[in-house]
């Protein structure tokens, strides 16, 4: 009994020496096991007279609880050592790249085209396509531009024959839907067109988007709302200028083609405007009576506009791409920036 | 359209700056392209007067000149120049004068003689584009001491105008000026052109035999020209300031009075015309030497100017080398006709030409212009060359002439065009000022159009013209309204978008390439394929139509590795071409190349190069898309593009949709590329297809599997055994996995092992061993009996 405290201090002694979780194992039941020292301790207090075993058995029980709290504590902080040793020892560098394929992209062609199409598709246009080798009719009779009419130099035009040829605009799609479908028509219609130039600012293949809606009650004011939303929210700038300049399309009367102020400048000028402060854009007007008629739509009861534009072009100006021809060439480090 | 501005102040003049004016013009839609100053920048030029030439003592190409400049006393000039003669005015650059390229003129000791300032030639001024031979000589009258630029008003704009092919009335001063005039509200005022009086009355004979191309011809004879008469430097200044270089007298008034007044003018040398002068359509294969040396083989249709011989010019369009005017001419005879836009029109491509007759012509010039426009060539001439003009003769078939149009503008048309009500009398003064004839009555306006406004024929012309002299900005803005109606939406189509989407996640990059591609390439890709051909390509590289997307691939591979580039991964959607014209199908494709490794090059594998099976599985990931991947199947195939080892045809449905597979070794070789490269393209019709999803219920019951390994030759197709199995394995078949294939060690030689997981599961009870065991035997039997498989031990 005397030598408790001695057993407790070296019993204590060992628990913090104890640096694993055998070690501490082997400590409990050397000390509180079924044979362990202080069990044993307990199991002498027999031999006591009567009036002293309370106090012994509560200074041995006390001695009892406090090593095993004791050991409580060690198996607690030696655990948690163990758990750091493994979470150090397993330690990423995070900053690692991942594994994998990663993703490619997007030509800035579809890009700007499906971004066109989702504005005008979100407020109820269709998306309509149409062959790219197309005939002299869907290209020019039906728009109004009969053979020898002056605007057949307006697109110099890639021929096969004397009839057949690459389109020159996606117009031929709006002849061919209109054809198909009674109005109301509202449809947008990407796509390649194709025009036998070749410089620094043109290339013999480009895209266009134009655009059809034809319906009771259109009027140029529907047009210019049209035209000045899609290009508000094309370069998302509610503030940004927008005229409307008269001009001549064979199949389409009044027609104009659209400026905006120069997104590169603001306006002031600069080499992209050619110090002009303005950009043009795109071309639209009212469907020339003509079209309606090829088409078989009642000039008196429909009215209609459309307008064109150049994918190209307009992802020039939103992304600052500085030449053309860079979207043909598919060199990667350029794909690689839209991606 | 280039023209002088302080041309166009003398017809009107409103009081707007250079740039103002362009801009106003610009927004009328007569788009300024161009404002350019008509002379470069010089100062310190004045007129001066050579009062006395000498030769230079020591050189004889110089001479010593005393020159008036104006200030008092003669200043002594070294001048070189041939033609400088005493008694000349020229224009001098004084000591401390500037010319242009910031020349200083100094003073100069030239072979010992002082010399203190410069006679200057035109290209010296920067007024003549070539060098001059000699300096340039001022009209006599011209005043001594005159700031230079001032004479010869330096102080000048050319606008250049890009006319749209609508506004022929808009090629001339006259017609620059009536748009300028209608857009200020300022009256409009040429010159006065009174009739010439003839001084003779002798006539050339003159039959019009088209009269539908020619519905007016006036010509006149001019006799006892000078042709070496100088063209008067005011006419060869406004000219250049048009673009247009001065020649010859003849030719000179006749180009002023097209630009002036918008009519199309001809000479032709008396002395070179037989017979008669008759306008007719051409006969096939008559030759003609045109004016630019060139001899052309005319078709039947061309209208053409014709005496006893032969052709003598295309009308309306270039004059011919042996009729033209030269420097011996003496009788001229004078050309002023009206040739129908349909006549010429189309015509001069034709023939590889086009001149600023044809340009008018082919646009419409005003009918009723050609006895002014002859009556004011005819009185500049004779101002100039002298002679005696004889009387006009005029051929006019009346009803041929274009008619004049009367049209009908209703009012409540042109208030819903434009969304908007225009007061009354701001559309009968816009009409009116455009030179319309109006009427205005209860419907809206009757419009009787002007001679020269050939565009303007129907009620949406009116409402244009309306719209433009109001302002396009000055109208309206409005959002149409529309019905929300719901449209279909199939969704067992997959939209190309999706499509295009998975290849970019899968580490693609979406490549455009032209459409039409070089026919080496194509032949060496797809030596069978036919597609059209352009009949004027660009270049030889770009003339043939794609028949398939490998060319375009390839061109890009290509590119990206002479660029250091070398882990490729390309796709591309577009129409491919298959057929002759007449049988043609424009084929909407996606197509895809790899080439290079696995993955970037990183710290974690995937150094190893993209093989077949890298490429099908990107492919078999787009065709899962449509939600029914047994719809299609791989069968080994040949394509010329493609290795034979390495190459699978794809079917969807049973029928051809696409091809897959390395390109050929020797493809490869024979275009330069030195790494493999591996292809496919597809049908896009049958990628964008699918169906709709079909729920199963799911079993509550056990899967039951069974792994086979089966022992096949090892060029079986491992297809065939799938086939086979899933024929004998039941309807409660849920899934067959291929989970191994190996050749090698333990494996008979010419054999491979293919080991299969096989999983059933019935939907509503549990599959028992015994009816699987039965499955298997017959799988095993039927594999045996038709492919010589073997189960492995």
């Amino acid at each position: 009994m005397d030598h408790l405290p001695t057993l407790v201090a070296e019993a204590r002694d060992a628990i913090h020496a104890a640096d694993d979780m055998a070690a501490l194992d082997e400590l409990r039941v050397r000390y509180l096991g079924k044979k362990g020292e202080i069990t044993a301790l307990l199991k002498g207090l027999g031999k006591l007279p009567a009036e002293e075993r309370p106090a012994a058995g509560e200074r041995i029980n006390q001695a009892k609880q406090a090593l095993a709290e004791e050991l409580d504590e060690r198996r607690q902080t030696l655990e948690k050592a163990a758990l750091e040793a493994r979470l150090a020892a397993e330690r990423l560098d995070v900053t690692l790249p991942g594994r994998g394929q990663p993703s490619g992209g997007l030509h800035p062609v579809t890009r700007t085209l499906e971004r066109i199409e989702g504005l005008f598709t979100r407020i109820g246009y269709d998306v309509a396509v149409g062959p790219e080798i197309e005939d002299d009719y869907h290209n020019f009779e039906a728009l109004n531009i009969p053979a020898h009419h002056p605007a057949r130099g307006m697109a110099d035009t890639f021929y096969f024959d004397a009839t057949r040829l690459l389109r020159t605009h996606t117009s031929p799609v709006q002849v061919r839907t209109m054809k198909e479908a009674e109005p109301p028509i509202r449809i947008v219609c990407p796509g390649r067109v194709y025009r036998s130039d070749s410089d620094l600012t043109h290339t013999p293949m480009f895209h266009q988007v134009e655009g059809l809606l034809v319906d009771e009650d259109v009027s140029f004011a529907d047009l210019k709302g049209t035209i000045e939303d899609f290009l508000h929210a094309f370069f998302e700038r509610d503030d940004l200028s927008v005229r409307f300049r008269p001009s001549y399309f064979p199949f389409t009367e009044p027609s104009a083609e659209v400026d905006i102020q120069c997104v590169m400048c603001n306006g002031d000028g600069c080499r992209v405007c050619s110090h002009s402060g303005w950009l043009e854009v795109m071309g639209c007007g009212m469907v020339h009576p003509e079209v309606f008629r090829h088409s078989g739509i009642d000039t008196e009861r429909y009215q209609g506009f459309a307008f064109g534009m150049g994918a190209e072009r307009l992802a020039m100006l939103r992304y600052g791409v500085n030449d053309l021809r860079l979207f043909f060439d598919n060199d990667l480090r350029f794909l690689k920036q839209f991606a | 359209m280039k023209f002088s501005e302080q041309w166009l102040r003398e017809w009107v003049s409103p009081a707007l700056a250079t740039q103002a004016l362009a801009d106003q013009i610009t927004m009328a839609g007569l788009e300024v392209d161009a404002i350019e100053p008509v002379a470069s920048v010089f100062e310190g030029v004045v007129v001066a007067e050579v009062v006395a030439k000498a030769p230079h003592p020591d050189a004889d190409k110089l001479s010593v000149c005393q020159v008036d400049d104006g200030s008092g006393e003669p200043v002594p000039v070294v001048c070189g120049a041939p033609n400088v003669a005493e008694g000349q005015r020229v224009p001098f650059a004084r000591v401390g004068g500037v010319l242009p390229g910031d020349f200083k003129i100094k003073k100069a000791r030239l072979r010992g003689v002082e010399s203190r300032g410069m006679i200057c030639s035109a290209s010296e001024l920067g007024l003549a584009e070539e060098t001059s031979e000699g300096i340039l000589v001022l009209p006599a009258g011209a005043p001594v001491g005159e700031d230079f630029r001032a004479f010869l008003g330096l102080d000048d704009h050319t606008i250049e105008v890009d006319l749209t092919p609508n506004r022929g009335d808009c090629l001339s001063v006259k017609g620059m000026a009536r748009e300028v005039g209608v857009l200020n509200r300022l009256a409009v005022e040429g010159p006065s052109i009174a009739p010439v009086t003839p001084a003779h009355d002798e006539t050339f004979p003159l039959r019009v035999d088209d009269a539908e191309g020619c519905p007016r011809y006036l010509g006149r004879l001019i006799k006892g020209v000078d042709v070496t008469a100088e063209t008067p430097l005011w006419m060869v200044e406004r000219l250049r300031r048009s673009g247009i270089r001065a020649i010859d007298p003849v030719v000179d008034v006749t180009n002023y009075v097209m630009l002036e007044l918008g009519q199309p003018l001809h000479a032709f040398d008396r002395a070179n015309l037989q017979g008669a002068v008759v306008v007719r359509q051409a006969r096939q294969g008559e030759r003609l030497v045109l004016l630019d040396g060139q001899e052309i083989t005319l078709s039947g249709g061309t209208l053409v100017i014709a005496d006893e011989r032969g052709p003598l010019a295309i009308a309306g369009i270039m004059g011919g080398e042996h009729s033209g005017v030269n420097a011996g001419t003496r009788d001229i005879f004078l050309e002023s006709a009206h040739f129908s836009p349909l006549a010429v029109a189309g015509q001069a491509r034709a023939y590889g030409l086009h001149t600023d007759a044809s340009h008018r012509f082919e646009r419409g010039v005003d009918p009723t212009l050609a006895r002014e426009a002859a009556e004011r060539a005819t009185a500049l001439l004779l101002a100039i060359t002298g002679g005696e003009a004889g009387p006009l003769v005029e051929v006019v078939d009346t009803d041929r002439l274009p008619g004049e149009r009367e049209v009908l503008l209703r009012r409540a048309r042109l208030d819903q065009a434009l969304g908007k009500e225009l007061p009354v009398g701001d559309v009968g003064e816009i009409l009116e000022r455009l030179g319309m004839a109006v009427a205005a009555g209860e419907e809206g306006w009757r419009v009787r159009v002007p001679s020269w406004r050939f565009d303007v024929a129907i009620e949406e012309d009116l409402i244009e013209e309306v719209a433009r002299i109001h302002g396009y900005n000055r109208l309206p803005v409005r959002r149409p309204q529309a019905r929300l109606g719901l449209r279909p939406d199939h969704e067992a189509r997959t939209p190309l978008a999706r499509l295009r989407r998975q290849l970019v996640a899968r580490g693609y990059f979406e490549a455009v390439t032209y459409s039409f591609v070089a026919p080496e390439l194509q032949a060496a890709l797809l030596p069978e394929a036919v597609s059209p051909t352009l009949a004027n390509p660009i270049s030889s590289d770009l003339s043939v139509m794609r028949a398939s997307l490998f060319p375009g691939l390839v061109r890009a591979l290509q590119h990206n590795l002479n660029r250091q580039q070398t882990r490729v991964r390309l796709f591309e959607t577009g129409l491919v071409f298959r057929g002759e014209l007449e049988a043609l199908s424009q084929v909407p494709m996606l197509g895809a190349l790899v080439c290079g490794a696995r993955e970037p090059e990183g710290w974690s594998g995937g150094k190893d190069s993209v093989d077949f099976f890298d490429l099908k599985g990107d492919l078999e990931s787009l065709l899962a898309m449509g939600g029914e991947p047994e719809a299609w199947r791989f069968e080994p195939g040949e394509h010329a593009a493609l290795h034979p080892g390495q190459c699978a045809r794809l079917l969807y449905r049973g029928e051809e949709a696409g091809w897959i597979g390395t390109l050929h070794p020797a493809v490869r070789a024979q275009l330069g590329l030195k790494v493999d490269a591996l292809l496919f393209e597809v049908r896009l019709d049958a990628l964008t297809h699918g169906k709709v999803p079909a729920f199963r219920p799911l079993s509550r019951y056990p899967e039951v599997r069974r792994d086979l390994a089966f022992l096949v030759d090892a060029d079986q197709p491992v297809q065939a055994l799938l086939d086979t199995l899933r024929a004998q394995a039941g309807e409660w078949l849920v899934e067959a996995r291929l989970f191994d294939v190996y050749q090698g060690k333990g494996v008979p030689e010419g054999r491979k092992s293919v080991a299969l997981g096989l999983t059933w599961q019935h939907p509503s009870r549990t599959l028992n061993d015994e009816e699987i065991n039965q499955l298997v035997d017959a799988i095993v039997e039927e594999s045996r009996l038709h492919l010589g498989a073997e189960l492995r031990a």
